[in-house]
């Protein structure tokens, strides 16, 4: 349990907010010419990282606008919060 | 060549005030080489182990865990056994578990303590009632013991439950597997472990896995916090540092580490006899035999391998406790703690070779993997010893998230994964 400054609302408690899961991850450009193993890999394959991960959260029980977070996986110490579209920050 | 336990050796150690126990176990140094080494020293670890010493004739392998055994999620569990599984592949498996299960105590020749007190499913709502009776069916057709019962057997059977229609999500009826219970979790590790040991396992605790050698396609060893180890065989069972230790071979999984956690209350006398789970409001409840009630929460959403979970799941947790147990409004919990758990997204398990050769992945337990570890370890072992699955865990392999052959659990599985 933390808290989790949401881009647009401010600190609100974690609570309020659902994990998306792992940021970044890109939808396939051309479905139709996917393998199978291409598949797996975009729809369930994760790395799971211990130690800092980029992902999505959405505060869904207060502006229920999705961003991205640099958190330490190891801790649950958030590093970073950006919004959608923007790039992951380097440190 | 080591004692065996029994009433005489009890009343023989009496005599000298229990300080002459011989240990349980060895605390050797890692050898320069093994026929085949297991990540991880938990229960399914120490099971894949001793049964591929015992059954495999592979006593040239060693146990490597990053801290004590039993210490992960072997010691943080609420114990449930069962097996009362919807799909087929799932109810093989886990009732290969449960069937050794019931000879276990005697094997090993340590008491787990294994308790067949039952354990009840309960349904709260219409969908609920549909779902537990098919899934009734299912485990009839595949020779599983299971029964439904409505409202007033389900209070018969467990009578503190409040089976109140008023309630928020009142009891309309519930499924009973009899040969279901518990075990004692910690026992089940220290068992296997001197089961394994005698056959001349090498059990190396505080040794953790820094590395993985490949040459090509090919496991040659594992760096470990000890130096170097050579083997031509790796098997990780490393729950939710799964994907810690794909990372270092090269390869991804299809896991999400998340917490789950569980609590304790104060010891009372004997309060209910058997377990009683609930999948609509996760809450499930037993009773040790130290008398404390064992209570499990829920997993949280987000990735975390800290050990501790929010705050809301175990009041939400609570809450559903209070309402199905008004009697136990005025108890006091005294402890209460997180495990890291594996969850795939299918809610079934891997246990399965990898594109690596020579590195086998046991793992995706999620949150009921306790209930199969002795299944779990035979089968493993199988994987390892013969390059090839045992056709109980063939359907539990890596390759089914390529193929689209899901053994789906989720929501099926008779609790809320």
């Amino acid at each position: 349990m933390f808290l989790i400054n949401c881009p647009y609302c401010g600190e609100r408690d974690q609570q309020e907010f659902k994990a998306g899961g792992e940021a970044h991850i890109e939808r396939p450009k051309q479905p139709t010419e996917l393998s199978d193993d291409e598949w797996a890999e975009y729809l369930f394959m994760r790395k799971n990282i211990k130690g800092v991960q980029f992902e999505r959260w959405n505060h869904a029980h207060g502006c229920r606008k999705w961003f991205n977070m640099a958190r330490d996986t190891s801790n649950d110490e958030i590093k970073a919060i950006y919004k959608m579209g923007e790039k992951p920050p380097t440190q | 060549m080591r004692n065996k336990y029994s009433i005489f050796s009890l009343f023989k150690n009496a005599l000298s005030y229990h300080e002459n126990w011989q240990r349980a176990w060895k605390d050797p140094a890692p050898k320069k080489e093994y026929d085949a080494v297991i990540v991880g020293g938990g229960g399914h670890g120490l099971a894949t182990a001793y049964y591929l010493a015992k059954k495999h004739n592979m006593q040239n392998i060693a146990v490597v865990e990053k801290g004590w055994i039993g210490g992960g999620n072997t010691g943080r569990n609420t114990t449930i056994i069962r097996s009362n599984y919807l799909w087929d592949a799932s109810a093989g498996l886990y009732d290969h578990a449960l069937k050794i299960w019931e000879g276990l105590s005697q094997e090993l020749n340590y008491n787990v303590m294994f308790s067949q007190r039952g354990v009840m499913n309960l349904a709260h709502n219409l969908q609920d009632v549909r779902d537990l009776k098919r899934r009734t069916h299912a485990n009839r057709l595949n020779g599983i013991d299971a029964v439904y019962l409505n409202t007033e057997e389900v209070k018969k059977f467990c009578p503190i439950i409040n089976t109140s229609q008023d309630i928020r999500y009142p009891v309309l009826g519930g499924t009973l597997q009899r040969r279901a219970g518990t075990a004692r979790h910690d026992a089940v590790a220290w068992g296997y472990a001197r089961g394994a040991d005698e056959m001349g396992v090498d059990i190396i605790q505080n040794c953790e896995v820094k590395g993985i050698k490949r040459n090509g396609d090919t496991v040659e060893g594992i760096e470990t916090t000890k130096g170097f180890i050579n083997t031509k065989k790796i098997g990780v069972v490393a729950a939710g540092h799964s994907s810690v230790v794909a990372n270092m071979a090269g390869l991804k999984l299809p896991l999400e580490s998340k917490p789950l956690q569980a609590l304790v209350s104060e010891p009372v006398k004997p309060i209910i006899d058997t377990v009683v789970m609930s999948n609509a409001v996760h809450a499930y409840v037993s009773q040790s035999d130290k008398g404390e009630l064992v209570i499990g929460a829920g997993t949280d959403d987000y990735i975390s391998y800290s050990q501790k979970g929010s705050h809301q799941i175990v009041e939400g947790t609570l809450n559903a406790i209070l309402e199905l147990y008004p009697i136990f409004s005025r108890m006091r919990m005294l402890r209460q703690w997180g495990g890291i758990v594996d969850i795939c997204p299918d809610a079934s398990p891997i246990l399965s070779k990898t594109s690596i050769k020579g590195l086998y992945f046991n793992c995706g337990w999620g949150t009921g993997g306790f209930k199969a570890t002795p299944g779990s370890g035979d089968l493993f072992a199988h994987t390892i010893a013969n390059d090839e699955p045992h056709k109980l865990n063939a359907a539990f392999n890596l390759n089914r998230f390529v193929s689209g052959d899901l053994v789906d659990e989720h929501g099926a599985a008779a609790v809320a994964h």
